[in-house]
């Protein structure tokens, strides 16, 4: 479990680790909100189609209403986090789902419990002790989610990765020489070819100034793991080198010395 | 380990693009099925992707490939590895006369305790009224409470209370909705280590020994009977059982001497929560409409002794249901 990036790691049976990413009280504040506003509008609906039945009688339409209110102001979550396994209308709209904290599925007392007790978390209002909670809590849970055995996580779209972009088109000088090709390759971390393709990925975002600080910080880092010769990189910019060495790192080895 | 990035995440985008459209399938309708087929693909196409997973945790770039690979993983490990409950027959009848006084035994002692509290909040409420009158004030819940009880009495026996006239099943509406949240109230504040429910359930308890002594000093026992058992003897133990089920959670979060972990504890007491708070709203009905539709009648339209035997009938058939009711089938 990390805190800082709010994410929690789950080791599979297969022995495959995943991290799922926690949603924060700001969002989960906001789906209550869009939940809030589909309960007002659900028990609005009630209680103007109620009135049709007055001809019965005006005290059992209001009585009713009441009991109806109640119902939906109670039974919303319940019913929509059980039907649409841990979402509401709010949470499906901002990609939020009730899970178990162990990442599996959601049961029907858990569900019960973490919405019965909203009576706590909101109190005294607007979810303020949720929200601390929320906040202190390691896994970002209100008090319902830690009596519930309960997390919400965030399923945000990812895009289909795409690297065809960054890999296309010019002259790799550096390829020729591939014991050094091989020495890059050992030492560059993870961590510092993702910087790298994340540079190139948002080259475009940059001011000019700053690409050129930043290509040329990435270019010296990794110049420092294997230094090429002259000859090989010395006519070409630090965004160009940058490209290339994501290049070998993405493995593009014994390529021919001609342009493609 | 070094991939060769574009060539592997190529080979395998098919795979992870099916995957997902499954997942989303599965989840948009919670009552998909699948066939035999289906489950075998959608396991071969998990288990691969994991692969994948594992293969990239070495990845020297492109950790947005990863991350997409990784929330397709945890996706279908949820879908993979939960067992959902069988769906089994409602049995309201079974659930109302077995499992709910079955779990309120099981856990009894902790509904001595909250009855404990209560009446030591009876007591204090009791005594202070007693010896010091004008205390009311401040314990009283609502301002109705505070004047004469006799002048009151008086007033009731002149005649029925108009102002529920054509009132009465919204009256009771309001008593039932009411009394359910102070009783999910008293359930939830559990979480506070049970100190909140405890304090819930002494102010309770001070309320009520409060009225019953004003009433008494004042010689309006017949009334206040008449008046509170009708309803009371439902709806105060209902109140003790939200109290028994906050107790309960509490219980689990401390664990004392427990060799269990809090989750394990939490999960285990989980449907036990739910059946004790739902067996409370179902009292709480009935109290609501005994109250709305009876106990706010007296005397001459309704004979306290009638009211009186009515409640003692009631807390007679409520004890021999949380004593006795699916004992037999518990013990088969």
């Amino acid at each position: 479990m990390s805190r800082c990036s709010r994410t929690i790691e789950i080791e599979t049976p297969e022995g495959v680790r995943f991290s799922l990413l926690l949603a924060g009280p700001l969002v989960r504040f906001v789906a209550w909100l869009i939940d809030t506003a589909a309960v007002i509008g659900i028990s609005q609906a009630i209680g103007r189609l109620l009135p049709l039945a007055g001809v019965i009688s005006a005290d059992i339409v209001q009585a009713s209403t009441v009991i109806l209110y109640f119902a939906v102001s109670i039974g919303y979550g319940i019913t929509l986090e059980w039907r649409w396994r841990g979402q509401t209308i709010g949470k499906r709209l901002l990609r939020l789902r009730v899970m178990d904290e162990q990442g599996l599925h959601l049961r029907v007392t858990q569900v019960v419990i973490r919405n019965l007790m909203r009576a706590v978390d909101a109190a005294p209002a607007f979810y303020m002790t949720g929200g601390l909670a929320c906040l202190l809590s390691a896994k970002a849970r209100r008090l319902g989610d830690l009596a519930a055995g309960t997390i919400v996580v965030r399923n945000p779209k990812l895009p289909h990765p795409d690297l065809a972009q960054l890999l296309e088109g010019k002259f790799n000088s550096m390829l020729a020489y591939d014991h050094l090709v091989r020495r890059l390759r050992q030492h560059a971390s993870p961590e510092a070819a993702g910087i790298a393709i994340q540079a190139l990925v948002r080259r475009d975002q940059f001011a000019p100034d700053a690409r050129v600080e930043v290509f040329h910080e990435i270019a010296e880092y990794f110049r420092s793991l294997a230094e090429f010769p002259e000859e090989a990189v010395g006519q070409i910019t630090d965004e160009q080198y940058v490209r290339n060495v994501v290049e070998i790192l993405a493995g593009r080895m014994r390529r021919p010395a001609t342009s493609s | 380990m070094i991939l060769d990035l574009p060539r592997f995440v190529a080979a395998e985008q098919a795979y992870w693009s099916e995957l997902e459209a499954i997942l989303d399938r599965i989840e948009s309708d919670a009552g998909a099925g699948m066939t035999l087929d289906q489950m075998e693909r959608f396991h071969y196409l998990y288990e691969r992707s994991s692969a994948d997973l594992a293969r990239m945790a070495t990845f020297s770039a492109e950790a947005e490939a990863r991350e997409h690979v990784e929330s397709l993983v945890a996706r279908a490990y949820g879908e993979i590895h939960s067992t959902r409950e069988r769906r089994k027959r409602p049995r309201p009848l079974h659930w109302f006369f077995t499992t709910f006084p079955g779990t309120v035994r099981r856990h009894a002692r902790l509904l001595w305790i909250a009855v404990a509290i209560t009446l030591l909040g009876c007591a204090f409420g009791g005594v202070a009224v007693w010896r010091d009158p004008d205390s009311k004030a401040v314990i009283m819940p609502f301002s109705g409470l505070e004047g004469n009880p006799a002048e009151r009495v008086a007033k009731e026996e002149k005649g029925p209370n108009d102002q529920l006239r054509g009132h009465r099943a919204s009256f009771s509406a309001q008593l039932m909705t009411h009394n359910i949240r102070v009783s999910i109230a008293t359930f939830s504040l559990g979480i506070t280590w049970g100190a909140g429910t405890a304090v819930v359930l002494f102010y309770n308890g001070v309320t009520l020994g409060a009225v019953s002594a004003d009433y008494v000093r004042a010689g309006q026992t017949e009334f206040l009977l008449g008046w509170l058992l009708p309803h009371g003897v439902i709806e105060i133990p209902a109140i003790l059982i939200a109290g028994q089920a906050g107790l309960l959670l509490a219980s689990a979060l401390i664990g004392w001497g427990r060799r269990t972990t809090r989750r394990e504890r939490l999960r285990a007491i989980g449907g036990d929560l739910v059946t004790l708070v739902s067996g409370v709203a179902v009292m709480l009905v009935w109290a609501g409409l005994v109250e709305a539709f009876l106990s706010q009648y007296h005397r001459p339209v309704v004979p306290y002794s009638l009211k009186i035997g009515f409640g003692v009938a009631e807390l007679i058939l409520l004890v021999l249901f949380l004593g006795r009711s699916g004992r037999s089938e518990a013990a088969r």
